[in-house]
């Protein structure tokens, strides 16, 4: 897969620009659609009392793990070493199946389509999808 | 044999009945040749697809996605036999047009994307789930004659 062109990062940077206002609330929505549309997910989440969108629970972690991708998105330029921390994290403790952050990214996707149409052109949304596939790499690099 | 509940066949029949085919077909499928170049290798004879705006003012691909938006038509009408309406289709992406199955999705996706763009917050996640359910069934059919 190819990495990220200039153009892509500014694409990105200036759709984030746009997104991150709301991105708790994107991350919420995005988690519990994951949740509803790929059930397996939810082998992950068998600690929370609630799966259901909307939920205490979802709503933190959709902020959390839409924080961690506001972070990927500053250390754009080199992803693999700025998110060490978090590829181990997956890696060793949480052991998410690397093929569940292409289904999330998918959700993200979504949710960003729902909320800004207009500006979800399919030139962002090829950059976007290039940047979400990388943050996938970038976690998945500590794995083995 | 895949389940259908009242349910799910209302929310698909009623995403159908208020599509415009001539907006979201077009959309759908030059969405995909963008975000997905690799598809455009069975666009080779549609024209000019050098770039994003070229794909998307092509008057070939805006009257193939309507057309392929159309082909899902005989889906809708027949929920319960989705594996036997599409195997002509089938045979025809398989033997005719040698099309990589594992692209059916990609046009999936970004057909998602489409819907999810003009329904806005009405598409809710249990819209998707059924959605998706309803694309992925379609996608299985058409992968299903090839050998």
């Amino acid at each position: 897969m190819t990495s990220l062109t200039a153009k892509d990062k500014n694409t990105i940077k200036a759709f984030w620009a746009k997104i991150s206002p709301n991105a708790a609330a994107i991350g919420a929505d995005a988690l519990g659609r994951m949740l509803v549309v790929y059930p397996q997910t939810k082998t992950y989440f068998s600690h929370w009392k609630d799966l259901s969108p909307g939920s205490a629970p979802v709503k933190k972690h959709g902020a959390t793990v839409m924080g961690g991708v506001a972070d990927a998105v500053t250390k754009i330029d080199n992803m693999t070493s700025g998110l060490l921390n978090l590829s181990e994290l997956h890696a060793f403790t949480l052991r998410v199946d690397p093929a569940n952050f292409k289904i999330l990214a998918h959700n993200i996707l979504v949710v960003f389509a729902i909320r800004l149409p207009n500006d979800f052109t399919p030139e962002v949304h090829v950059a976007v999808d290039k940047f979400l596939a990388a943050l996938a790499r970038a976690l998945s690099e500590k794995y083995r | 044999m895949v389940e259908w509940t009242e349910k799910e066949r209302a929310i698909i029949t009623s995403i159908f009945s208020n599509l415009d085919y001539d907006d979201v077909g077009p959309k759908a499928l030059s969405r995909c040749l963008i975000v997905y170049p690799w598809t455009q290798r069975y666009f080779a004879g549609f024209g000019n697809l050098y770039n994003a705006e070229a794909i998307k003012t092509n008057p070939n691909i805006q009257a193939h996605g309507t057309k392929v938006l159309h082909g899902l038509d005989r889906a809708v009408k027949n929920m319960d036999n989705i594996k036997a309406t599409y195997a002509e289709l089938s045979v025809l992406h398989s033997e005719k047009l040698h099309v990589d199955p594992d692209n059916f999705k990609l046009l999936a996706d970004c057909l998602t994307i489409v819907i999810a763009a003009k329904m806005g917050s009405g598409f809710t996640p249990e819209i998707q789930a059924t959605f998706q359910k309803f694309l992925a069934v379609v996608v299985s059919a058409l992968g299903r004659q090839y050998h």
